[in-house]
Protein backbone atom coordinates (compact mmCIF):
# COMPACT_ATOMS: atom_id res chain seq x y z
CA UNK A 1 0.00 0.00 0.00
CA UNK A 2 0.91 3.51 -0.37
CA UNK A 3 4.78 4.10 -1.45
CA UNK A 4 5.80 0.99 -2.03
CA UNK A 5 4.66 0.63 -5.44
CA UNK A 6 5.96 -2.83 -7.70
CA UNK A 7 6.75 -0.56 -10.61
CA UNK A 8 9.74 1.19 -11.69
CA UNK A 9 9.58 5.12 -12.84
CA UNK A 10 10.38 4.62 -15.75
CA UNK A 11 7.44 2.12 -16.10
CA UNK A 12 5.24 4.32 -14.53
CA UNK A 13 6.07 7.21 -16.90
CA UNK A 14 5.49 4.41 -20.25
CA UNK A 15 2.21 3.70 -18.48
CA UNK A 16 -0.27 3.34 -21.49
CA UNK A 17 -3.31 4.37 -19.89
CA UNK A 18 -4.39 6.80 -22.54
CA UNK A 19 -7.44 9.42 -22.54
CA UNK A 20 -8.89 8.46 -19.13
CA UNK A 21 -5.36 8.41 -17.59
CA UNK A 22 -4.51 11.68 -19.24
CA UNK A 23 -7.70 13.03 -17.97
CA UNK A 24 -7.08 12.07 -14.43
CA UNK A 25 -3.70 13.29 -13.83
CA UNK A 26 -5.16 16.63 -15.51
CA UNK A 27 -8.10 16.89 -13.13
CA UNK A 28 -5.82 16.23 -10.49
CA UNK A 29 -3.22 18.82 -11.59
CA UNK A 30 -5.92 21.59 -11.92
CA UNK A 31 -7.30 21.12 -8.59
CA UNK A 32 -4.40 21.34 -7.20
CA UNK A 33 -3.37 24.32 -9.23
CA UNK A 34 -6.71 26.24 -7.78
CA UNK A 35 -6.04 24.75 -4.35
CA UNK A 36 -2.70 27.06 -4.13
CA UNK A 37 -4.34 29.85 -6.40
CA UNK A 38 -7.01 30.13 -4.22
CA UNK A 39 -5.19 29.44 -1.00
CA UNK A 40 -2.63 32.36 -1.95
CA UNK A 41 -5.12 34.65 -3.72
CA UNK A 42 -7.15 34.63 -0.11
CA UNK A 43 -4.36 35.22 1.86
CA UNK A 44 -2.76 38.31 -0.48
CA UNK A 45 -6.25 39.46 -0.44
CA UNK A 46 -6.15 39.41 3.60
CA UNK A 47 -2.33 40.43 4.32
CA UNK A 48 -2.65 43.10 1.50
CA UNK A 49 -0.21 45.63 1.70
CA UNK A 50 2.78 45.74 -0.77
CA UNK A 51 3.06 41.98 -0.07
CA UNK A 52 -0.34 41.40 -0.92
CA UNK A 53 -0.41 43.64 -3.96
CA UNK A 54 2.44 42.30 -5.57
CA UNK A 55 0.87 38.38 -5.35
CA UNK A 56 -2.65 39.62 -6.74
CA UNK A 57 -0.49 41.57 -9.81
CA UNK A 58 1.05 38.18 -10.49
CA UNK A 59 -2.44 36.36 -10.54
CA UNK A 60 -4.00 39.77 -12.96
CA UNK A 61 -0.77 39.02 -15.71
CA UNK A 62 -2.34 37.41 -18.89
CA UNK A 63 0.20 34.92 -18.53
CA UNK A 64 -0.77 33.47 -15.27
CA UNK A 65 -4.61 33.85 -16.33
CA UNK A 66 -4.41 31.17 -19.26
CA UNK A 67 -2.56 29.12 -16.38
CA UNK A 68 -5.40 29.30 -13.73
CA UNK A 69 -8.50 29.09 -16.48
CA UNK A 70 -6.94 26.15 -17.82
CA UNK A 71 -7.08 24.93 -14.42
CA UNK A 72 -10.31 26.12 -13.26
CA UNK A 73 -12.06 25.11 -16.92
CA UNK A 74 -10.51 21.44 -17.56
CA UNK A 75 -11.64 20.78 -13.74
CA UNK A 76 -14.89 21.99 -14.15
CA UNK A 77 -15.63 20.70 -17.52
CA UNK A 78 -13.77 17.14 -16.63
CA UNK A 79 -15.58 17.11 -13.26
CA UNK A 80 -18.93 17.80 -14.89
CA UNK A 81 -18.39 14.17 -17.13
CA UNK A 82 -17.31 12.52 -13.95
CA UNK A 83 -20.39 13.53 -12.30
CA UNK A 84 -22.47 12.73 -15.00
CA UNK A 85 -21.48 9.35 -15.61
CA UNK A 86 -21.28 8.18 -11.76
CA UNK A 87 -24.70 9.20 -10.94
CA UNK A 88 -26.22 7.71 -14.06
CA UNK A 89 -23.58 4.37 -14.59
CA UNK A 90 -25.49 3.29 -17.86
CA UNK A 91 -23.73 5.66 -19.49
CA UNK A 92 -20.33 4.56 -17.85
CA UNK A 93 -19.77 2.08 -21.51
CA UNK A 94 -19.57 5.95 -23.66
CA UNK A 95 -16.78 7.14 -21.25
CA UNK A 96 -14.55 7.25 -24.45
CA UNK A 97 -17.13 8.71 -26.41
CA UNK A 98 -17.67 11.28 -23.33
CA UNK A 99 -13.79 12.34 -22.92
CA UNK A 100 -13.92 12.91 -26.54
CA UNK A 101 -16.75 15.11 -25.85
CA UNK A 102 -15.15 17.22 -23.24
CA UNK A 103 -12.35 17.97 -25.09
CA UNK A 104 -14.40 19.06 -27.72
CA UNK A 105 -16.20 21.77 -24.99
CA UNK A 106 -13.35 22.26 -23.11
CA UNK A 107 -11.00 23.18 -26.07
CA UNK A 108 -13.79 25.87 -27.45
CA UNK A 109 -14.28 27.46 -24.13
CA UNK A 110 -10.58 27.17 -23.17
CA UNK A 111 -9.53 28.60 -26.75
CA UNK A 112 -11.79 31.67 -26.61
CA UNK A 113 -10.88 32.43 -23.05
CA UNK A 114 -7.18 32.71 -24.29
CA UNK A 115 -8.23 34.41 -27.04
CA UNK A 116 -9.96 37.52 -25.22
CA UNK A 117 -6.70 36.99 -22.68
CA UNK A 118 -4.16 37.72 -24.96
CA UNK A 119 -6.03 39.95 -26.86
CA UNK A 120 -6.69 42.26 -23.91
CA UNK A 121 -3.04 41.48 -22.60
CA UNK A 122 -1.81 43.00 -25.75
CA UNK A 123 -3.92 46.20 -25.53
CA UNK A 124 -6.75 45.01 -27.91
CA UNK B 1 -23.61 -6.86 -12.78
CA UNK B 2 -24.35 -3.47 -12.22
CA UNK B 3 -28.15 -4.88 -12.01
CA UNK B 4 -27.29 -7.00 -9.23
CA UNK B 5 -25.14 -4.93 -6.78
CA UNK B 6 -28.42 -1.92 -7.19
CA UNK B 7 -30.73 -4.74 -5.02
CA UNK B 8 -28.31 -5.06 -2.34
CA UNK B 9 -29.53 -3.15 0.36
CA UNK B 10 -27.88 -0.09 1.84
CA UNK B 11 -26.37 -1.49 4.63
CA UNK B 12 -24.79 -4.32 2.47
CA UNK B 13 -23.45 -1.48 0.27
CA UNK B 14 -22.05 0.64 2.63
CA UNK B 15 -23.48 3.27 1.84
CA UNK B 16 -23.31 5.37 5.14
CA UNK B 17 -19.49 4.84 5.62
CA UNK B 18 -17.25 8.11 5.75
CA UNK B 19 -15.60 7.62 2.02
CA UNK B 20 -18.89 6.74 0.95
CA UNK B 21 -20.64 10.00 2.39
CA UNK B 22 -17.76 12.11 1.19
CA UNK B 23 -18.07 10.25 -2.36
CA UNK B 24 -21.58 11.69 -3.11
CA UNK B 25 -20.66 15.12 -1.53
CA UNK B 26 -17.63 15.65 -4.14
CA UNK B 27 -20.58 14.64 -6.98
CA UNK B 28 -23.09 16.79 -5.04
CA UNK B 29 -21.13 19.97 -3.94
CA UNK B 30 -20.04 20.04 -7.68
CA UNK B 31 -23.21 19.83 -9.00
CA UNK B 32 -24.11 22.76 -6.73
CA UNK B 33 -21.03 25.14 -7.51
CA UNK B 34 -22.13 24.64 -11.46
CA UNK B 35 -25.73 25.73 -9.86
CA UNK B 36 -24.58 28.67 -8.37
CA UNK B 37 -21.55 29.56 -11.09
CA UNK B 38 -24.44 29.61 -13.72
CA UNK B 39 -26.26 32.06 -11.19
CA UNK B 40 -23.59 34.33 -11.28
CA UNK B 41 -23.51 34.27 -14.99
CA UNK B 42 -26.95 34.70 -15.66
CA UNK B 43 -26.78 37.80 -13.14
CA UNK B 44 -23.68 39.56 -15.14
CA UNK B 45 -25.96 39.57 -18.07
CA UNK B 46 -28.81 40.61 -16.42
CA UNK B 47 -26.91 43.72 -15.05
CA UNK B 48 -24.45 44.75 -18.10
CA UNK B 49 -21.82 42.47 -18.30
CA UNK B 50 -22.64 42.23 -22.42
CA UNK B 51 -21.37 45.50 -23.04
CA UNK B 52 -18.87 46.66 -19.88
CA UNK B 53 -17.12 43.58 -19.41
CA UNK B 54 -14.57 40.79 -21.66
CA UNK B 55 -15.63 37.35 -21.68
CA UNK B 56 -12.48 36.27 -19.33
CA UNK B 57 -13.85 39.04 -16.65
CA UNK B 58 -17.69 37.46 -16.86
CA UNK B 59 -15.84 33.85 -16.20
CA UNK B 60 -13.95 35.60 -13.37
CA UNK B 61 -17.32 37.25 -12.20
CA UNK B 62 -19.01 33.86 -12.90
CA UNK B 63 -16.41 31.23 -10.57
CA UNK B 64 -16.36 34.12 -7.43
CA UNK B 65 -19.36 36.56 -7.77
CA UNK B 66 -17.59 39.15 -5.61
CA UNK B 67 -17.47 43.08 -6.41
CA UNK B 68 -13.55 43.30 -6.40
CA UNK B 69 -13.43 41.04 -9.03
CA UNK B 70 -15.32 43.45 -11.94
CA UNK B 71 -13.48 47.00 -10.24
CA UNK B 72 -11.29 46.87 -13.32
CA UNK B 73 -14.12 47.02 -15.89
CA UNK B 74 -16.01 49.16 -17.91
CA UNK B 75 -18.61 49.14 -15.61
CA UNK B 76 -20.33 52.50 -15.10
CA UNK B 77 -21.51 51.47 -11.23
CA UNK B 78 -20.61 48.66 -9.00
CA UNK B 79 -22.66 48.96 -6.65
CA UNK B 80 -25.10 46.29 -7.81
CA UNK B 81 -22.45 44.18 -7.74
CA UNK B 82 -21.90 44.48 -4.17
CA UNK B 83 -25.38 43.72 -2.94
CA UNK B 84 -26.45 41.44 -0.28
CA UNK B 85 -27.56 39.04 -2.76
CA UNK B 86 -24.05 38.59 -4.32
CA UNK B 87 -22.58 38.70 -0.89
CA UNK B 88 -24.69 34.91 -0.10
CA UNK B 89 -23.95 33.67 -3.32
CA UNK B 90 -20.04 34.15 -2.98
CA UNK B 91 -20.85 33.37 0.27
CA UNK B 92 -22.11 29.55 -0.42
CA UNK B 93 -19.86 29.04 -3.24
CA UNK B 94 -17.14 29.45 -0.84
CA UNK B 95 -18.29 27.32 1.87
CA UNK B 96 -19.10 24.36 -0.81
CA UNK B 97 -15.53 24.87 -2.63
CA UNK B 98 -13.49 24.66 0.93
CA UNK B 99 -15.34 21.44 1.16
CA UNK B 100 -15.04 19.91 -2.11
CA UNK B 101 -11.85 21.17 -2.56
CA UNK B 102 -10.09 20.30 0.89
CA UNK B 103 -11.93 16.97 0.58
CA UNK B 104 -10.04 16.79 -2.86
CA UNK B 105 -6.33 17.54 -1.30
CA UNK B 106 -6.59 14.57 1.25
CA UNK B 107 -8.06 12.21 -1.06
CA UNK B 108 -4.40 13.03 -3.22
CA UNK B 109 -2.47 13.24 -0.03
CA UNK B 110 -4.11 9.44 0.72
CA UNK B 111 -2.58 8.64 -2.69
CA UNK B 112 1.22 9.09 -1.47
CA UNK B 113 0.80 9.18 2.80
CA UNK B 114 1.04 5.62 3.40
CA UNK B 115 1.23 5.41 7.74
CA UNK B 116 -1.60 6.44 9.89
CA UNK B 117 -0.08 8.97 11.70
CA UNK B 118 0.92 10.61 8.56
CA UNK B 119 -2.72 10.29 7.41
CA UNK B 120 -3.95 11.35 10.72
CA UNK B 121 -1.25 14.56 10.57
CA UNK B 122 -3.10 15.45 6.89
CA UNK B 123 -6.88 15.37 8.55
CA UNK B 124 -5.92 17.51 11.14
CA UNK B 125 -3.98 20.32 8.85
CA UNK B 126 -6.99 19.71 6.44
CA UNK B 127 -9.30 21.12 9.39
CA UNK B 128 -7.02 23.79 10.09
CA UNK B 129 -6.96 24.78 6.39
CA UNK B 130 -10.92 24.58 5.84
CA UNK B 131 -11.79 26.61 9.41
CA UNK B 132 -9.24 29.44 8.31
CA UNK B 133 -9.53 29.80 4.66
CA UNK B 134 -13.95 30.09 5.63
CA UNK B 135 -13.02 32.64 7.74
CA UNK B 136 -10.91 34.56 5.48
CA UNK B 137 -12.99 34.18 2.46
CA UNK B 138 -16.27 35.14 4.32
CA UNK B 139 -14.28 38.30 5.91
CA UNK B 140 -13.47 39.20 2.57
CA UNK B 141 -16.58 38.65 1.13
CA UNK B 142 -18.54 40.53 4.18
CA UNK B 143 -16.13 43.23 3.95
CA UNK B 144 -15.37 44.39 0.02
Amino acid sequence: MGLNRNVSLMTALRYKGQGPFLTYILHRIGGLGMAIFITVHLLASFVGGKGGHFINAIYENWAFQIFIFFCVLFHAINGLRITILDLFPKLIPYHRQAITLEWLVFLSIYGFAVFTIIRTGLGG
Amino acid sequence: MADKSRNLSIAKRGLMSFETIMWVFTRLSALGMYALVIFGLIGALVMGARNNMNFADVMRWGFMPNVTHVENTALPDTAPWSSTLWKLTASALVLIAVGHGVHGLVVIADDYIATAKGRQIVRICSGVMILSMLGIGLYLIWTS
